[in-house]
């Protein structure tokens, strides 16, 4: 960081971008009121707030990419309209995507400049756009080759391509919309490089996260939202995380994390022996006790998810031994597991997890059809009633019982998920990646409820990439890398830094030593 | 925390879209009735009528077996050569019957029908999922493998049925119950029966579930393979059912059978609100697309403004137009 270039920033700078009491309405509901802010060349701005705190429309109304119904833009102190995002880039103000908005089979260079080909006459000229494509690339630090085929390449370099195609025009301000929700904790770093180059270019960078740390590391100044409503704007050095995520919730944060259990000696719920996934690629042995949170830590591509999707029966594998509850499971399934009592919660809640277009009901009951209509016909009523329990029991929040489900929140989508897999009355529940992308409020209940879980005699396997959370509610980690267990962790030992130490190192020189 | 509550506004107006696309096929039905009508008196005639709605018959109940195709997240390219195939072999078998079973090889012949129709069915379902090939690729396969093997059997003349039969066979396409013609009690009755799998059974809604997302549905324990398989297998079925009520009307099966139906089935259903994503199916809704269809060719005939030459242009436009109508509403 540098900090004449702080001081800079925060005393003589005029702003390249205002908003002056902007607001968004769809019909009679407000999302946004009176946001006045202002953003500086050379600045790292972080817009932070639940979800469904107007974050997203926030962005959009600055990005052009919707209008809003009150108040209007500044940029360089002359009032600007944008009718449309390509006015807006026009005018040097860029919205780079939470999502992976990229032809995937298609190589960076022609992703870069797909509806803007450079030509030479006819032709389109590829010498001059893989040339540009280069200094772009080098521009972000991104270790990828112009012609390299997108799809070949892991996420953190596509999401590196898609902030290098937004710079690939002189920008003002570019918008970074949750940069690292699918980053691994070395690639976000990477990241941070990449937005301190910005910044030291003097390019104004407004930066939304939901990981506060990276907030307090990266950022100048912080502005907060909570329900469409602008909170204020802080130096950022004036707030430490906690203070911001009692500003986001409204209240003084109690304990996000529940008291741990200690660990359990009674006979294991799940005992899986030499598990092989995808042909070798993941081999593992594990237990897990009632009573116990399990861990499971890892960077993203460690193997963790697959892991659980062999012992599922979701990808190809073989077993030494499967046993839940006592039960064998010869060929597992998924409804081999069910019935035994063991239920997966997918990390992929939108593409694996929920039908979203279809209504809450048949969501929620989908996995457990058979116990709700025991017969061949759907017992519509028993549907309604098991929906109300449901919402009940899980604080789903909703406005009808109607609803889509890719109407709800993300927390809610959440929490209709959790339903759904608890409605086979499991006794053991694997979670991947259990509050991925909602916000503190939800991430609260989701813990307690897993607390609830194990407290009375169940058994919960966590898979997380956010290590505080991998930190605050496992009972016991193991830390996969390549493919293998490589660090088992209990007590005292459970840090961030000895999960990211075994996480990481010594990656090369041995290729991962199986324990358990 | 209020926050959390869903501040979308979308879904009351959405919920009302839905509803208008339920709708709108029977309310074109309805426009083209009415334009029906005033153009040519004689389209409300009685006679008139039931003549047409007895010709949609075949497409209505090879339609509904589509719907659950469609629905599963299939599609089926190959009913109409697998209607001429179940057609051939049904008027062979029935013809070596006669014989020993008299008037009795309908029934005989009926029972091959749908037994030939269920496992063609189940040959295109089988090589969709245990084979993992694009529905689209395996049915243009077997579309074309059905064709040429109705064209070989009738060494590529026709297949007609035995005249000791056609007496006793004649009703089931031109006698009547009560008034209602053999073929459109038969359409009621496979819409009864496909409405209750599709919207009152756990198959139904996991028809639904595995059109809607392969994944989901696997994720949640659902046997997607088995399920989709099903679906070919009631297709099948309903091509059997509709060869059943079509032989007596031209009494014997020649390689044209059914040429072209496959557009004709997936325009019904395409145009009764199923979507080809699958996910959603509309049975009702298909029936009347296929009325659609039908309705629009006789009221081309009956006027003498436009060709009859050029009914099927008439009829591929009313599926784009169809798709541009659902895109339009869906859009606000």
């Amino acid at each position: 960081m540098n900090a004449a270039v702080h001081a800079l920033a925060e005393t003589t700078a005029l702003p390249v971008l205002r908003a002056e009491g902007l607001a968004k309405a769809y019909g009679p509901i407000t999302v946004l009121k009176d946001v006045t802010l202002d953003i500086r060349p050379g600045e790292v701005h972080a817009i932070i707030g639940e979800n469904g705190a107007g974050k997203s429309t926030l962005m959009r109304l600055l990005s052009g990419h919707a209008r809003p119904t009150a108040g209007h833009l500044e940029m360089d102190g002359t009032r600007v309209d944008f009718a449309d995002s390509v006015q807006a880039e026009a005018a040097g103000v860029v919205l780079v995507h939470q999502e992976i908005l990229l032809a995937p089979d298609l190589t960076v260079a022609q992703n870069l400049f797909l509806g803007r080909e450079l030509t030479r006459g006819l032709m389109v000229d590829d010498r001059a756009m893989n040339r540009r494509t280069a200094e772009v690339l080098a521009r972000v630090g991104a270790n990828a080759h112009p012609a390299d085929i997108v799809s070949d390449m892991p996420l953190a370099q596509q999401q590196l391509i898609q902030i290098a195609r937004a710079l690939l025009d002189d920008r003002k301000v570019v918008i970074l919309d949750e940069p690292t929700a699918m980053l691994a904790n070395e690639e976000v770093e990477a990241l941070i490089g990449v937005v301190d180059t910005l910044r030291s270019q003097g390019v104004a960078v407004l930066y939304i996260s939901h990981r506060l740390e990276e907030v307090e590391q990266l950022a100048d100044r912080v502005t907060v939202l909570r329900d469409g409503e602008m909170i204020g704007t802080w130096p950022a050095s004036e707030l430490d995380q906690r203070q911001m995520a009692e500003l986001m919730v409204g209240r003084e944060l109690s304990m996000l994390y529940p008291p741990k259990r200690g660990l359990s000696s009674a006979a294991p719920l799940l005992v899986v022996k030499d598990l092989s996934v995808d042909h070798g690629k993941v081999e593992a042995s594990f237990e897990v006790r009632p009573g116990e949170v399990l861990g499971i830590g890892g960077m993203i591509g460690a193997g963790r998810t697959e892991l659980i999707e062999g012992l599922m029966g979701l990808r190809p594998s073989h077993a030494g031994s499967i046993q839940v509850n006592g039960t064998t499971i010869a060929r597992p399934s998924v409804e081999a597991m069910m019935h035994a009592g063991l239920v997966y919660l997918t990390e992929d809640r939108k593409g694996k997890g929920l039908l979203l277009r279809e209504r809450l009901a048949p969501n929620l009951t989908l996995q457990a059809l058979d116990s709700v209509s025991p017969g061949i016909m759907l017992d519509r009523a028993g549907e309604t009633r098991a929906l109300r329990e449901a919402v009940e029991e899980y604080d789903i929040r909703v406005r009808a019982l109607t609803l889509e489900a890719g109407q709800l929140s993300g927390g809610n989508q959440q929490k209709l998920l959790l339903a759904k897999v608890m409605m086979t009355d499991p006794s053991v529940v694997i979670i991947d990646e259990p509050t991925r992308g909602i916000d503190i409020g939800n991430k609260s209940e989701i813990y307690k409820f897993i607390d609830a879980l194990v407290q009375a005699g169940k058994a919960c396997v966590v898979i997380s990439s956010e290590l505080p959370e991998l930190v605050g509610l496992a009972d016991r980690v193991l830390v996969m890398r390549g493919g293998r267990f490589v660090a088992e962790l209990t007590g005292e030992e459970i840090t961030e830094q000895k999960v990211v130490y075994a996480a990481a190192s010594s990656r090369d020189r041995t290729g991962g030593r199986a324990i358990a | 925390m209020s926050s959390t509550a869903d501040i979308t506004a979308a879904p009351e107006k959405r919920r009302q879209g839905i509803r208008w696309g339920e709708l709108a096929p029977f309310i074109a039905l309805a426009v083209i009735v009415i334009l029906g009508a005033l153009i040519n008196s004689n389209f409300l005639s009685a006679n008139n009528l039931l003549n047409v709605v007895t010709r949609s018959a075949f497409i209505a109940i090879i339609a509904v077996g589509a719907t659950f195709v469609i629905a599963s997240g299939g599609l089926d390219l190959s009913v109409g050569s697998m209607m001429a195939f179940v057609t051939g072999i049904m008027i062979m078998s029935m013809n070596a019957m006669v014989p020993a079973l008299g008037n009795w090889a309908i029934l005989a012949g009926a029972g091959v029908a749908l037994v030939v129709g269920s496992l063609c069915g189940l040959l295109n379902g089988v090589i969709v999922t245990v084979g993992k090939i694009e529905p689209f690729i395996v049915t243009l396969g077997t579309m074309g493998i059905f064709r040429a093997f109705i064209t070989f059997l009738s060494d590529g003349g026709s297949i007609p049925i035995d005249r000791s039969l056609r007496e006793a066979y004649r009703p089931v396409y031109f006698g009547d119950f009560l008034g209602i013609p053999y073929p459109v009690l038969m359409t009621i009755v496979v819409i009864a029966v496909g409405s209750f799998l599709l919207y009152r059974t756990k198959y139904g809604r996991r028809v639904t579930a595995a059109g809607s997302s392969d994944d989901v549905a696997r994720f949640s324990g659902v046997h997607v393979g088995r399920v989709r398989t099903m679906a070919f297998v009631i297709q099948g079925f309903c091509v059997a059912v509709a060869a059943i009520c079509y032989v007596p009307r031209l009494g014997a099966a020649t390689p044209t059978t059914g040429q072209l139906w496959e557009l004709q089935v997936i325009t019904a259903v395409v145009i009764g609100g199923t979507l080809l994503r699958g996910g959603k199916g509309r049975i009702l809704g298909s029936v009347a697309g296929a009325l659609i269809l039908e309705v629009i060719a006789n009221v081309m005939v009956l006027s003498d403004m436009v060709s009859e030459y050029l009914v099927a242009a008439v009829q591929g436009a009313i599926i784009i137009i169809a798709m541009l109508a659902h895109r339009f509403t869906n859009a606000r």
